[in-house]
């Protein structure tokens, strides 16, 4: 069941000077998303991905295209019960405590009193910052904010939560815990949509990735299936006990090699000239060590799609 | 229109003003005013008693205006500027609801300040012995009127602008509403026709905050009819509606 569609999304900003063209933020984007998943929005900064949240929240109108949510309009009031959200950088009332402020955000919400009380103290326990409930939020370090803006994200329950770089600018131990979190919410049965520009994050919990760049979506499909296609994976095999020098037709065929002492260690383009380098260290009377297939990363991904010359271009302005 | 996210907008509005300081200043401020009468009228030899109700009127008055307009041209504005608005328009509440509960907390703040600065002026009046008469009541009714007035002028100036530029549009059209009756003289001795027709303009769109100022007359213990006190009351809190309503409606269209 799809949770999110959004089909031929286009957006333009006035360049804000006359007789300038305007700045195409959006550029005839689509993608889906289904229930129960963890899907991140990967790309660069200026790429889309917030005014692609802000459309899908209802903060901000498209010039054309469609989203649903729920398979209702974006905007729909009464669709915004069912998601959590939470802003990039966000700046939240700094006069509350974080206890009036997750109050004050569930009875938005539409919770009453009673189920409020028990539902502030279990999140702020959640995000770790109970013994903060009573300190006014101007005294909050830029983590605590980021996690207690979870938890207003999260105050209601929703069934779909959206996140604007929920790990933006926060220190290792901040990124595990949002990282914790937004695992915690697909074992609820949750859909999280995030979007990100920290490859490690994206590739490290998500289910599916839509990559976006200069208002367009180049890629989208599950991790691994990503990183894997059309391009045949490279191995590295490493050996003792014979020198590359020794034989030549491995030389012909890697594309690096490297020797430190009596190891060795050779690149080959793919999985069918494997068993002819392992054939010829055995037949030279070497030991084989390892032989480990190169998988790419999502960065080398994201990278590539980056330098592809017509993202090159348009991001030059040529 | 459900009332409950209005309510929940407004007393957290309310909440954020008790907790600024801007408003104990201003407050502060008008509380000085009013000690200054009493020091004023010792200095005087006669009207003693008119000194101390003419300048505890324009205390209520100068101190309500000034928090209507430097409270009122953040209500929105500042929201925007701080990006607190993503995520409350992020939860199952109308943009209308968002402005008619700001609107309403920056109310309840008001009705507060203009009871307590009534209860100083009426404190002042007892230790002096000033007679309190019913046309300070009306004179008190109408300044509160004009205060929502210019609430919803920056309320309105606020949904598109920036809180500077809603200050100055705010403070201009204040000043041009008291002015509105010079404005028709004006008009009407012009030799030109399209300076007649931009000021007749002017004077027909601007509120004519002249026509709830009855602080002089009511220093002088001179009442207004009650049919003046109406109609004067039904002018101000339709122009303060028509104003918000408008508020909502360029609210509505607005992409953050």
């Amino acid at each position: 069941m799809n949770v999110i569609r959004v089909d031929n999304l286009t957006k333009s900003f006035k360049s804000g000077w006359p007789g300038r063209p305007p700045v195409t933020a959006l550029d005839g984007l689509s993608l889906m998303v289904t229930h129960g998943e963890i899907f991140g929005f990967l790309g660069p900064n200026g790429a889309g991905k917030t005014t692609t949240l802000k459309i899908l929240m209802g903060l901000m109108r498209s010039d054309s295209g469609t989203v649903e949510i729920f398979g209702q309009p974006a905007g729909n009031v009464a669709v915004r019960k069912r998601i959590g959200f939470l802003p990039e950088s966000p700046y939240f009332y700094d006069y509350l405590t974080a206890g009036e402020f997750l109050t004050f955000y569930g009875q938005l919400a539409g919770l009453d009193r009673s189920t409020l009380k028990g539902r502030v103290s279990q999140l702020l326990d959640l995000v770790g910052l109970l013994d903060a409930e009573h300190r006014q939020l101007r005294k909050f370090s830029k983590g605590m904010l980021q996690r207690v803006g979870l938890a207003q994200a999260i105050i209601h329950d929703p069934e779909l939560v959206v996140l604007d770089e929920p790990m933006s600018g926060l220190d290792p131990l901040g990124r595990k815990q949002v990282r914790d979190l937004i695992l915690g919410l697909r074992e609820q049965g949750k859909t999280v949509f995030f979007s990100s520009h920290i490859i490690p994050d994206v590739e490290m919990i998500c289910d599916r990735v839509g990559i976006v760049m200069k208002g367009k979506l180049l890629a989208a499909g599950r991790v691994d299936e990503l990183v894997g296609y059309s391009h045949t994976q490279s191995v590295e095999i490493v050996w003792e006990g014979v020198s590359p020098a020794r034989m030549g037709s491995v030389q012909k065929i890697a594309t690096h090699i490297l020797q430190r002492g009596m190891r060795a260690l050779a690149v080959v383009p793919g999985q069918h000239q494997v068993d002819d380098v392992v054939t010829m260290i055995r037949s030279h009377g070497g030991r084989l060590v390892s032989v480990t297939p190169q998988k790419r990363s999502l960065e080398e991904l994201f990278l590539r799609e980056a330098k592809k010359p017509e993202i090159f271009n348009e991001a030059v302005g040529a | 229109m459900t009332m409950q996210p209005i309510l929940v907008i407004a007393l957290n509005t309310f909440r954020e003003n008790l907790r600024d300081k801007i408003l104990y200043n201003l407050l502060f401020f008008a509380v000085l005013l009013m000690g200054a009468s009493v020091l004023l009228a010792d200095l005087t030899i006669m009207e003693h008693h008119k000194i101390i109700k003419d300048m505890g009127l324009a205390a209520i008055n100068l101190g309500g205006v000034m928090i209507a307009t430097f409270v009122g041209i953040g209500l929105v504005s500042k929201e925007i500027e701080r990006r607190t608005v993503y995520t409350i328009m992020a939860r199952p509440i109308s943009r209308a609801q968002f402005i008619l509960g700001k609107y309403l907390g920056l109310v309840i703040t008001l009705s507060v300040n203009v009871v307590v600065m009534m209860a100083v002026f009426l404190g002042t009046m007892l230790l002096y012995r000033v007679p309190v008469q019913m046309a300070l009541f009306q004179a008190v009714e109408l300044i509160f009127v004009e205060v929502l007035l210019v609430t919803a002028l920056a309320l309105f100036f606020s949904t598109f602008t920036s809180s500077s530029l809603s200050a100055i549009m705010t403070i201009g059209m204040y000043v041009i509403g008291h002015l509105t009756t010079d404005m028709k003289g004006f008009a009407q001795n012009s030799q030109s026709e399209a300076i007649m027709a931009f000021v007749t303009g002017l004077y027909y769109l601007c509120p004519n905050l002249e026509s709830l100022n009855i602080k002089g007359q009511a220093a002088t213990g001179i009442p207004v009819t009650l049919t003046y006190q109406a109609l004067a009351t039904g002018y101000g809190l339709l122009y303060a509606t028509i104003l918000v309503v408008s508020a909502c409606a360029i609210f509505r269209k607005r992409d953050f």
